[in-house]
Protein backbone atom coordinates (compact mmCIF):
# COMPACT_ATOMS: atom_id res chain seq x y z
CA UNK A 1 0.00 0.00 0.00
CA UNK A 2 1.60 3.45 -1.00
CA UNK A 3 1.84 6.14 2.08
CA UNK A 4 1.51 9.59 0.76
CA UNK A 5 3.12 12.39 2.66
CA UNK A 6 -0.10 14.87 2.56
CA UNK A 7 1.90 18.59 3.26
CA UNK A 8 -1.28 19.25 5.60
CA UNK A 9 -1.87 16.15 7.16
CA UNK A 10 1.18 13.97 7.19
CA UNK A 11 1.94 10.63 6.12
CA UNK A 12 -1.70 8.84 5.11
CA UNK A 13 -2.77 5.24 3.43
CA UNK A 14 -3.90 5.15 -0.09
CA UNK A 15 -7.25 4.86 0.08
CA UNK A 16 -6.97 8.31 1.23
CA UNK A 17 -6.02 9.68 -2.14
CA UNK A 18 -7.29 9.61 -5.75
CA UNK A 19 -5.68 10.04 -8.48
CA UNK A 20 -6.49 12.67 -11.09
CA UNK A 21 -4.54 12.83 -13.82
CA UNK A 22 -0.42 12.89 -15.31
CA UNK A 23 0.36 16.82 -15.00
CA UNK A 24 0.84 17.08 -18.81
CA UNK A 25 -2.76 16.23 -19.17
CA UNK A 26 -4.06 19.91 -17.61
CA UNK A 27 -5.07 21.75 -19.98
CA UNK A 28 -7.02 25.24 -20.24
CA UNK A 29 -10.45 24.92 -21.09
CA UNK A 30 -9.82 27.99 -23.87
CA UNK A 31 -7.49 26.09 -25.58
CA UNK A 32 -8.26 25.09 -29.03
CA UNK A 33 -9.78 21.60 -29.84
CA UNK A 34 -6.76 19.94 -30.92
CA UNK A 35 -5.14 20.98 -28.15
CA UNK A 36 -7.55 19.81 -26.06
CA UNK A 37 -7.96 16.74 -27.82
CA UNK A 38 -4.17 15.96 -28.08
CA UNK A 39 -3.72 17.03 -24.12
CA UNK A 40 -6.58 15.36 -22.55
CA UNK A 41 -7.00 12.33 -24.80
CA UNK A 42 -3.00 11.55 -24.90
CA UNK A 43 -0.89 10.06 -22.84
CA UNK A 44 2.76 9.02 -22.56
CA UNK A 45 1.92 6.60 -19.77
CA UNK A 46 4.89 5.99 -19.01
CA UNK A 47 6.94 3.08 -17.03
CA UNK A 48 9.05 4.95 -14.65
CA UNK A 49 8.87 8.65 -13.02
CA UNK A 50 5.56 10.44 -13.84
CA UNK A 51 4.87 13.56 -12.53
CA UNK A 52 1.09 13.63 -11.54
CA UNK A 53 -2.18 15.22 -9.99
CA UNK A 54 -3.37 13.73 -6.95
CA UNK A 55 -6.54 14.64 -4.37
CA UNK A 56 -6.74 13.85 -0.49
CA UNK A 57 -10.53 13.48 -1.33
CA UNK A 58 -11.21 11.69 2.01
CA UNK A 59 -8.57 13.77 4.07
CA UNK A 60 -8.29 17.59 4.35
CA UNK A 61 -9.54 17.57 -0.20
CA UNK A 62 -6.42 19.31 -0.90
CA UNK A 63 -5.20 19.14 -4.57
CA UNK A 64 -1.32 17.66 -4.42
CA UNK A 65 1.23 17.28 -7.00
CA UNK A 66 3.76 14.57 -7.12
CA UNK A 67 6.35 12.33 -8.84
CA UNK A 68 5.68 8.91 -8.85
CA UNK A 69 7.58 5.79 -10.06
CA UNK A 70 4.62 3.81 -12.08
CA UNK A 71 6.65 0.43 -11.79
CA UNK A 72 7.80 0.86 -8.23
CA UNK A 73 5.22 3.21 -6.40
CA UNK A 74 8.24 5.49 -5.24
CA UNK A 75 7.05 8.94 -4.77
CA UNK A 76 8.63 12.14 -4.38
CA UNK A 77 8.80 16.23 -4.51
CA UNK A 78 4.96 15.97 -3.17
CA UNK A 79 3.58 19.70 -3.40
CA UNK A 80 0.76 21.82 -3.04
CA UNK A 81 -1.28 22.87 -5.83
CA UNK A 82 -2.10 26.34 -5.80
CA UNK A 83 -0.99 29.80 -7.19
CA UNK A 84 -0.80 29.66 -10.75
CA UNK A 85 -3.70 26.93 -11.09
CA UNK B 1 -1.26 -34.89 -33.33
CA UNK B 2 -4.87 -34.88 -33.09
CA UNK B 3 -6.17 -34.99 -29.22
CA UNK B 4 -8.76 -37.02 -29.26
CA UNK B 5 -9.84 -40.25 -26.25
CA UNK B 6 -7.70 -42.42 -28.30
CA UNK B 7 -4.89 -40.16 -27.80
CA UNK B 8 -5.60 -39.50 -24.29
CA UNK B 9 -5.55 -43.51 -23.63
CA UNK B 10 -2.35 -44.27 -25.64
CA UNK B 11 -0.63 -41.53 -23.54
CA UNK B 12 -2.11 -42.96 -20.08
CA UNK B 13 -0.85 -46.67 -20.98
CA UNK B 14 2.85 -45.12 -22.43
CA UNK B 15 3.13 -43.14 -18.88
CA UNK B 16 2.58 -39.95 -20.43
CA UNK B 17 5.83 -39.98 -21.62
CA UNK B 18 4.96 -40.23 -25.48
CA UNK B 19 3.44 -36.71 -26.12
CA UNK B 20 5.06 -34.13 -28.22
CA UNK B 21 5.72 -30.97 -27.79
CA UNK B 22 2.17 -28.66 -28.21
CA UNK B 23 4.14 -25.70 -30.40
CA UNK B 24 7.58 -25.73 -31.78
CA UNK B 25 10.66 -23.79 -30.28
CA UNK B 26 11.62 -21.61 -33.75
CA UNK B 27 14.46 -19.45 -34.41
CA UNK B 28 13.19 -16.41 -35.72
CA UNK B 29 13.33 -15.82 -39.62
CA UNK B 30 15.03 -12.58 -40.82
CA UNK B 31 11.24 -11.51 -42.26
CA UNK B 32 7.67 -12.32 -42.30
CA UNK B 33 4.51 -11.23 -44.00
CA UNK B 34 3.33 -10.56 -40.58
CA UNK B 35 4.87 -9.62 -36.99
CA UNK B 36 2.28 -9.74 -33.79
CA UNK B 37 3.79 -8.11 -30.93
CA UNK B 38 2.22 -10.15 -28.42
CA UNK B 39 2.07 -13.85 -27.53
CA UNK B 40 -1.38 -13.40 -25.31
CA UNK B 41 -4.73 -14.65 -25.84
CA UNK B 42 -5.37 -11.73 -28.38
CA UNK B 43 -2.21 -12.54 -30.53
CA UNK B 44 -2.35 -15.77 -30.73
CA UNK B 45 -5.87 -15.80 -32.04
CA UNK B 46 -5.12 -13.43 -34.74
CA UNK B 47 -2.32 -15.61 -36.00
CA UNK B 48 -4.70 -18.47 -35.74
CA UNK B 49 -7.26 -16.77 -37.72
CA UNK B 50 -4.92 -14.68 -40.03
CA UNK B 51 -3.74 -18.52 -41.03
CA UNK B 52 -7.06 -20.06 -41.07
CA UNK B 53 -9.59 -17.71 -42.46
CA UNK B 54 -6.97 -15.62 -45.10
CA UNK B 55 -4.39 -18.07 -45.75
CA UNK B 56 -1.43 -16.24 -44.17
CA UNK B 57 1.19 -18.49 -44.26
CA UNK B 58 4.46 -16.09 -42.92
CA UNK B 59 3.37 -15.05 -39.71
CA UNK B 60 5.62 -14.62 -36.45
CA UNK B 61 4.02 -14.14 -32.70
CA UNK B 62 6.64 -12.21 -30.85
CA UNK B 63 6.68 -12.66 -26.76
CA UNK B 64 8.51 -11.15 -24.11
CA UNK B 65 7.67 -13.35 -21.68
CA UNK B 66 6.18 -16.74 -22.05
CA UNK B 67 2.54 -18.31 -23.64
CA UNK B 68 0.05 -18.04 -20.90
CA UNK B 69 1.91 -15.80 -18.44
CA UNK B 70 0.63 -12.08 -19.00
CA UNK B 71 -3.15 -11.11 -19.06
CA UNK B 72 -4.44 -14.61 -20.56
CA UNK B 73 -3.38 -16.20 -17.40
CA UNK B 74 -4.63 -13.48 -14.70
CA UNK B 75 -8.10 -12.48 -15.34
CA UNK B 76 -11.28 -14.05 -13.65
CA UNK B 77 -12.43 -16.66 -16.66
CA UNK B 78 -15.76 -14.84 -17.40
CA UNK B 79 -17.13 -14.92 -21.29
CA UNK B 80 -20.52 -12.63 -21.58
CA UNK B 81 -21.89 -11.03 -24.49
CA UNK B 82 -24.53 -8.62 -22.13
CA UNK B 83 -23.44 -5.43 -23.02
CA UNK B 84 -25.88 -2.45 -23.42
CA UNK B 85 -24.12 -0.75 -26.11
CA UNK B 86 -24.81 -2.05 -29.99
CA UNK B 87 -21.11 -1.91 -30.53
CA UNK B 88 -20.07 -3.41 -27.75
CA UNK B 89 -22.83 -6.14 -28.43
CA UNK B 90 -21.78 -7.01 -32.24
CA UNK B 91 -18.43 -7.29 -31.21
CA UNK B 92 -18.79 -9.34 -27.94
CA UNK B 93 -21.68 -11.88 -29.32
CA UNK B 94 -19.19 -12.78 -32.35
CA UNK B 95 -16.77 -13.70 -30.14
CA UNK B 96 -19.25 -15.45 -27.88
CA UNK B 97 -20.57 -17.37 -30.95
CA UNK B 98 -16.56 -18.56 -31.67
CA UNK B 99 -16.30 -19.27 -27.89
CA UNK B 100 -19.17 -21.98 -28.01
CA UNK B 101 -17.29 -24.02 -31.15
CA UNK B 102 -13.59 -22.94 -29.68
CA UNK B 103 -12.71 -26.93 -28.34
CA UNK B 104 -13.76 -27.95 -31.16
CA UNK B 105 -12.09 -26.06 -33.70
CA UNK B 106 -9.02 -25.77 -32.68
CA UNK B 107 -9.10 -30.11 -31.18
CA UNK B 108 -8.34 -28.67 -27.72
CA UNK B 109 -10.58 -28.50 -24.77
CA UNK B 110 -10.90 -25.01 -23.34
CA UNK B 111 -13.34 -26.50 -20.65
CA UNK B 112 -15.65 -23.20 -21.80
CA UNK B 113 -19.14 -23.54 -19.34
CA UNK B 114 -21.94 -22.24 -20.12
CA UNK B 115 -23.21 -21.98 -16.80
CA UNK B 116 -25.21 -18.80 -17.10
CA UNK B 117 -24.19 -15.45 -16.18
CA UNK B 118 -26.16 -13.36 -13.89
CA UNK B 119 -26.29 -9.60 -13.20
CA UNK B 120 -27.76 -8.71 -9.74
CA UNK B 121 -30.21 -5.99 -9.18
CA UNK B 122 -29.96 -4.59 -5.29
CA UNK B 123 -32.83 -1.43 -6.21
CA UNK B 124 -35.42 -0.25 -8.24
CA UNK B 125 -33.15 1.80 -9.92
CA UNK B 126 -30.77 -1.60 -10.50
CA UNK B 127 -33.46 -3.52 -12.46
CA UNK B 128 -34.50 -0.34 -14.47
CA UNK B 129 -31.06 -0.63 -15.55
CA UNK B 130 -31.52 -4.33 -15.74
CA UNK B 131 -34.37 -4.35 -17.79
CA UNK B 132 -32.86 -1.49 -20.01
CA UNK B 133 -29.84 -3.55 -20.78
CA UNK B 134 -31.99 -7.07 -21.27
CA UNK B 135 -34.08 -4.67 -23.37
CA UNK B 136 -31.36 -4.05 -25.44
CA UNK B 137 -29.90 -6.96 -25.93
CA UNK B 138 -33.26 -9.06 -27.28
CA UNK B 139 -33.48 -5.93 -29.95
CA UNK B 140 -29.92 -7.03 -31.12
CA UNK B 141 -30.72 -10.61 -31.21
CA UNK B 142 -28.53 -11.33 -27.90
CA UNK B 143 -30.40 -13.92 -25.13
CA UNK B 144 -31.35 -12.16 -22.01
CA UNK B 145 -33.80 -12.88 -19.49
CA UNK B 146 -34.77 -10.15 -16.46
CA UNK B 147 -35.18 -12.78 -12.94
CA UNK B 148 -37.34 -12.04 -10.48
CA UNK B 149 -36.31 -12.27 -6.60
CA UNK B 150 -36.91 -16.22 -6.33
CA UNK B 151 -36.02 -16.98 -9.98
CA UNK B 152 -32.46 -15.73 -8.50
CA UNK B 153 -33.40 -17.79 -5.28
CA UNK B 154 -33.51 -20.69 -7.45
CA UNK B 155 -30.65 -20.53 -9.59
CA UNK B 156 -28.32 -19.05 -6.29
CA UNK B 157 -29.54 -20.42 -3.35
CA UNK B 158 -26.08 -19.26 -1.58
CA UNK B 159 -26.74 -16.00 -1.86
CA UNK B 160 -28.06 -13.95 1.13
CA UNK B 161 -31.86 -13.53 0.67
CA UNK B 162 -32.83 -12.87 4.26
CA UNK B 163 -34.54 -9.21 5.57
CA UNK B 164 -31.41 -8.68 6.86
CA UNK B 165 -28.96 -8.96 3.95
CA UNK B 166 -26.52 -6.12 4.00
CA UNK B 167 -26.99 -6.26 -0.07
CA UNK B 168 -31.03 -6.84 -1.15
CA UNK B 169 -31.34 -8.62 -4.09
CA UNK B 170 -34.71 -7.64 -6.18
CA UNK B 171 -33.77 -9.93 -9.08
CA UNK B 172 -31.25 -10.44 -11.99
CA UNK B 173 -30.85 -10.17 -16.00
CA UNK B 174 -29.70 -13.85 -16.99
CA UNK B 175 -27.49 -14.62 -19.75
CA UNK B 176 -27.41 -18.41 -19.85
CA UNK B 177 -24.91 -18.75 -22.42
CA UNK B 178 -22.05 -16.84 -20.33
CA UNK B 179 -19.99 -18.84 -18.27
CA UNK B 180 -16.28 -19.33 -17.72
CA UNK B 181 -13.15 -20.91 -19.59
CA UNK B 182 -10.01 -22.70 -18.43
CA UNK B 183 -7.88 -19.26 -19.64
CA UNK B 184 -4.32 -21.02 -19.74
CA UNK B 185 -6.17 -23.85 -22.05
CA UNK B 186 -7.74 -20.70 -24.25
CA UNK B 187 -3.33 -19.58 -24.82
CA UNK B 188 -2.05 -23.46 -24.87
CA UNK B 189 -4.85 -24.15 -27.48
CA UNK B 190 -4.52 -21.35 -30.04
CA UNK B 191 -0.76 -21.52 -29.73
CA UNK B 192 -0.85 -25.28 -30.41
CA UNK B 193 -3.62 -24.91 -33.29
CA UNK B 194 -1.41 -21.33 -35.00
CA UNK B 195 1.46 -23.57 -34.74
CA UNK B 196 0.39 -26.56 -36.53
CA UNK B 197 -1.05 -23.55 -39.77
CA UNK B 198 2.97 -22.90 -39.77
CA UNK B 199 3.11 -19.55 -37.64
CA UNK B 200 6.40 -19.09 -35.86
CA UNK B 201 5.41 -18.65 -31.87
CA UNK B 202 8.96 -16.90 -30.65
CA UNK B 203 8.86 -16.73 -26.76
CA UNK B 204 11.26 -14.74 -24.46
CA UNK B 205 11.92 -12.36 -27.48
CA UNK B 206 10.98 -8.84 -26.26
CA UNK B 207 10.75 -5.76 -28.48
CA UNK B 208 13.05 -3.11 -28.46
CA UNK B 209 12.18 -0.64 -31.29
CA UNK B 210 10.31 -0.24 -34.04
CA UNK B 211 12.64 0.88 -37.68
CA UNK B 212 10.36 2.96 -39.16
CA UNK B 213 11.52 4.35 -43.08
CA UNK B 214 9.28 6.79 -44.73
CA UNK B 215 6.38 6.73 -42.54
CA UNK B 216 6.36 3.14 -43.23
CA UNK B 217 7.37 0.47 -40.78
CA UNK B 218 9.58 -2.02 -42.62
CA UNK B 219 10.99 -4.50 -39.02
CA UNK B 220 11.04 -4.87 -35.10
CA UNK B 221 13.59 -4.77 -33.19
CA UNK B 222 14.28 -7.58 -30.59
CA UNK B 223 16.23 -9.20 -27.91
CA UNK B 224 16.73 -11.61 -30.81
CA UNK B 225 17.82 -9.30 -33.38
CA UNK B 226 16.02 -7.50 -35.96
CA UNK B 227 13.05 -8.88 -37.45
CA UNK B 228 11.49 -7.41 -40.97
CA UNK B 229 8.10 -7.49 -41.51
CA UNK B 230 5.34 -6.00 -44.14
CA UNK B 231 2.50 -5.38 -41.43
CA UNK B 232 3.41 -5.37 -37.61
CA UNK B 233 0.17 -5.53 -35.45
CA UNK B 234 0.62 -4.18 -31.76
CA UNK B 235 -1.02 -6.31 -29.23
CA UNK B 236 0.20 -6.14 -26.09
CA UNK B 237 -2.91 -4.92 -23.94
CA UNK B 238 -1.49 -3.29 -20.55
CA UNK B 239 1.23 -2.06 -22.31
CA UNK B 240 0.45 -0.89 -25.71
CA UNK B 241 1.68 2.90 -24.84
CA UNK B 242 4.96 1.49 -24.31
CA UNK B 243 5.15 -0.15 -27.56
CA UNK B 244 3.12 2.34 -29.80
CA UNK B 245 5.99 4.83 -27.89
CA UNK B 246 8.83 2.80 -30.44
CA UNK B 247 7.10 4.40 -33.47
CA UNK B 248 6.23 7.65 -31.45
CA UNK B 249 2.55 7.14 -31.12
CA UNK B 250 0.80 8.47 -28.06
CA UNK B 251 -1.80 6.77 -27.38
CA UNK B 252 -5.61 7.43 -25.49
CA UNK B 253 -4.52 4.58 -22.77
CA UNK B 254 -3.47 4.83 -18.93
CA UNK B 255 -2.19 1.13 -17.96
CA UNK B 256 -3.95 0.74 -14.48
CA UNK B 257 -3.78 -2.75 -12.64
CA UNK B 258 -7.16 -4.77 -11.66
CA UNK B 259 -6.63 -7.55 -9.18
CA UNK B 260 -7.95 -10.92 -8.63
CA UNK B 261 -7.72 -13.62 -5.74
CA UNK B 262 -8.99 -17.46 -5.31
CA UNK B 263 -9.93 -19.29 -2.09
CA UNK B 264 -9.13 -22.49 -1.04
CA UNK B 265 -11.16 -25.20 -3.23
CA UNK B 266 -14.45 -26.38 -1.91
CA UNK B 267 -17.24 -28.57 -3.44
CA UNK B 268 -19.89 -26.72 -5.47
CA UNK B 269 -21.59 -24.21 -4.39
CA UNK B 270 -21.66 -21.50 -6.79
CA UNK B 271 -22.93 -22.74 -9.88
CA UNK B 272 -23.48 -19.53 -12.30
CA UNK B 273 -21.40 -16.42 -12.92
CA UNK B 274 -22.59 -13.70 -10.10
CA UNK B 275 -21.95 -10.12 -10.90
CA UNK B 276 -23.22 -7.10 -9.45
CA UNK B 277 -21.90 -3.73 -11.39
CA UNK B 278 -23.33 -2.04 -9.10
CA UNK B 279 -21.45 -2.98 -5.85
CA UNK B 280 -18.67 -3.73 -8.51
CA UNK B 281 -18.53 -7.32 -7.25
CA UNK B 282 -17.63 -10.41 -9.39
CA UNK B 283 -17.98 -14.47 -7.79
CA UNK B 284 -17.45 -18.07 -9.78
CA UNK B 285 -15.84 -21.12 -8.47
CA UNK B 286 -13.52 -22.84 -10.61
CA UNK B 287 -13.61 -26.83 -11.87
CA UNK B 288 -11.04 -26.72 -9.50
CA UNK B 289 -13.42 -25.71 -6.81
CA UNK B 290 -11.89 -22.44 -5.77
CA UNK B 291 -13.90 -19.37 -5.17
CA UNK B 292 -12.99 -16.77 -7.84
CA UNK B 293 -13.36 -12.88 -6.84
CA UNK B 294 -12.52 -9.65 -8.66
CA UNK B 295 -13.65 -6.20 -7.49
CA UNK B 296 -12.51 -2.76 -8.66
CA UNK B 297 -9.65 -1.72 -10.49
CA UNK B 298 -6.98 -0.29 -8.39
CA UNK B 299 -7.83 3.77 -10.47
CA UNK B 300 -4.32 4.78 -10.71
CA UNK B 301 -1.54 4.20 -13.34
CA UNK B 302 0.65 1.29 -12.80
CA UNK B 303 3.13 -1.29 -14.35
CA UNK B 304 3.59 -2.63 -10.59
CA UNK B 305 1.13 -5.89 -11.11
CA UNK B 306 0.85 -5.34 -7.28
CA UNK B 307 -2.20 -3.63 -5.88
CA UNK B 308 -3.12 -2.42 -3.06
CA UNK B 309 -4.74 -4.64 -0.01
CA UNK B 310 -7.68 -2.35 0.07
CA UNK B 311 -9.21 -3.55 -2.92
CA UNK B 312 -8.85 -7.06 -2.03
CA UNK B 313 -10.76 -6.11 1.41
CA UNK B 314 -13.55 -4.14 -0.31
CA UNK B 315 -14.07 -7.24 -3.28
CA UNK B 316 -14.22 -9.78 -0.19
CA UNK B 317 -16.53 -7.78 2.07
CA UNK B 318 -19.08 -7.44 -1.20
CA UNK B 319 -18.83 -11.35 -2.11
CA UNK B 320 -19.21 -12.03 1.86
CA UNK B 321 -22.50 -9.62 1.78
CA UNK B 322 -23.65 -11.37 -1.45
CA UNK B 323 -22.80 -15.03 -0.22
CA UNK B 324 -22.51 -14.72 3.78
CA UNK B 325 -21.01 -18.46 3.10
CA UNK B 326 -17.55 -17.23 2.03
CA UNK B 327 -16.65 -15.86 5.21
CA UNK B 328 -15.47 -19.36 6.36
CA UNK B 329 -12.66 -19.79 3.30
CA UNK B 330 -9.51 -18.89 3.42
CA UNK B 331 -7.92 -16.65 0.14
CA UNK B 332 -5.28 -18.94 -1.16
CA UNK B 333 -3.61 -16.39 -4.07
CA UNK B 334 -4.26 -12.85 -4.73
CA UNK B 335 -2.66 -11.46 -8.20
CA UNK B 336 -2.88 -8.21 -10.37
CA UNK B 337 -2.84 -8.06 -13.96
CA UNK B 338 -1.96 -4.24 -15.61
CA UNK B 339 -4.84 -3.20 -18.07
CA UNK B 340 -4.56 -0.91 -21.10
CA UNK B 341 -7.45 1.69 -19.44
CA UNK B 342 -8.89 3.65 -22.49
CA UNK B 343 -10.81 7.04 -21.95
CA UNK B 344 -14.48 5.27 -23.23
CA UNK B 345 -14.40 1.38 -21.87
CA UNK B 346 -13.88 0.17 -25.08
CA UNK B 347 -11.10 -1.24 -26.82
CA UNK B 348 -9.17 -0.07 -29.89
CA UNK B 349 -8.68 -1.65 -32.95
CA UNK B 350 -7.25 0.25 -35.93
CA UNK B 351 -4.37 1.63 -38.31
CA UNK B 352 -2.05 3.50 -36.92
CA UNK B 353 -0.61 6.68 -38.43
CA UNK B 354 2.28 5.05 -39.69
CA UNK B 355 1.85 2.81 -42.58
CA UNK B 356 1.77 -1.38 -41.63
CA UNK B 357 1.40 -0.78 -38.34
CA UNK B 358 -1.64 -1.36 -36.38
CA UNK B 359 -3.19 -1.35 -33.06
CA UNK B 360 -5.01 -3.98 -30.66
CA UNK B 361 -5.22 -3.15 -27.16
CA UNK B 362 -7.30 -0.52 -24.99
CA UNK B 363 -9.85 -3.32 -23.31
CA UNK B 364 -9.51 -2.32 -19.96
CA UNK B 365 -10.31 -4.73 -17.60
CA UNK B 366 -12.54 -7.40 -20.37
CA UNK B 367 -10.61 -8.99 -23.01
CA UNK B 368 -10.30 -12.15 -21.85
CA UNK B 369 -14.15 -12.56 -23.27
CA UNK B 370 -13.21 -10.90 -26.28
CA UNK B 371 -10.16 -13.47 -27.01
CA UNK B 372 -11.26 -15.15 -30.19
CA UNK B 373 -13.91 -12.26 -31.65
CA UNK B 374 -10.52 -9.82 -31.22
CA UNK B 375 -8.27 -12.13 -33.18
CA UNK B 376 -11.04 -12.81 -35.66
CA UNK B 377 -11.88 -9.01 -35.80
CA UNK B 378 -7.56 -8.15 -35.89
CA UNK B 379 -6.91 -10.89 -38.55
CA UNK B 380 -9.30 -9.43 -40.49
CA UNK B 381 -7.88 -5.94 -40.48
CA UNK B 382 -4.22 -6.84 -40.32
CA UNK B 383 -4.80 -9.19 -44.11
CA UNK B 384 -7.18 -6.58 -46.09
CA UNK B 385 -5.54 -3.35 -44.17
CA UNK B 386 -9.60 -2.85 -43.67
CA UNK B 387 -12.00 -3.30 -40.61
CA UNK B 388 -14.36 -5.57 -40.77
CA UNK B 389 -18.20 -3.88 -39.65
CA UNK B 390 -18.10 -5.46 -35.99
CA UNK B 391 -14.65 -3.82 -35.64
CA UNK B 392 -15.38 -0.40 -37.65
CA UNK B 393 -16.63 1.24 -34.76
CA UNK B 394 -13.35 0.94 -32.63
CA UNK B 395 -11.35 3.76 -33.75
CA UNK B 396 -8.07 4.98 -32.73
CA UNK B 397 -9.57 8.80 -33.57
CA UNK B 398 -12.71 8.31 -31.75
CA UNK B 399 -11.61 11.21 -29.32
CA UNK B 400 -11.07 13.36 -31.84
CA UNK B 401 -14.48 12.71 -33.76
CA UNK B 402 -16.27 12.44 -30.44
CA UNK B 403 -17.54 8.77 -31.41
CA UNK B 404 -16.87 7.63 -28.03
CA UNK B 405 -18.30 3.96 -26.69
CA UNK B 406 -18.87 4.53 -23.13
CA UNK B 407 -20.84 1.30 -22.10
CA UNK B 408 -20.92 2.47 -18.73
CA UNK B 409 -21.69 6.10 -19.31
CA UNK B 410 -18.95 7.06 -16.78
CA UNK B 411 -17.22 9.80 -18.44
CA UNK B 412 -13.63 10.30 -19.88
CA UNK B 413 -11.14 9.00 -17.81
CA UNK B 414 -9.64 6.35 -17.58
CA UNK B 415 -9.78 5.79 -13.47
CA UNK B 416 -13.71 6.18 -13.84
CA UNK B 417 -14.36 2.39 -15.38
Amino acid sequence: MMLILCPYCGPRALPEFSFDRPVEAITRSDADTATLVKTLFERDNPRGPSRELWRHTYGCRSWLTLTRDTATHEISDIRPLGGEA
Amino acid sequence: MRYSALSLLRGGLTGHKAWARAWRDPTPKSRYDVVIIGGGGHGLTTAYYLAKVHGVRNIAVLEKGWIGGGNTGRNTTIVRSNYRLPQMQALMEFSLKLWEGMSDEINYNVMFSQRGAIFLGHSDSDMLQLAQRGDAMATAGVEAELLSRDQVRKLAPELDMSAAARRPIQGGLIQRRGGTARHDAVAWGYARAADALGVDIIQNCEVTGLTIRGGRVEAVETSKGVIGADRVGICVAGNSGRVAAMAGLRLPIESHLLQAFVSEPVKPMVNTVLMSQSLHCYISQSDKGEIVLGGNPDQYPTYSQRGSPHRIEEAAAEAMALVPALSRLRVLRAWAGTTDMSFDGAPIIDRTPVDGLYLNGGWCYGGFKATPGSGWQYAHLLAKDEAHAVAAPFRLDRFQTGRTIDENGAGPMPQAR
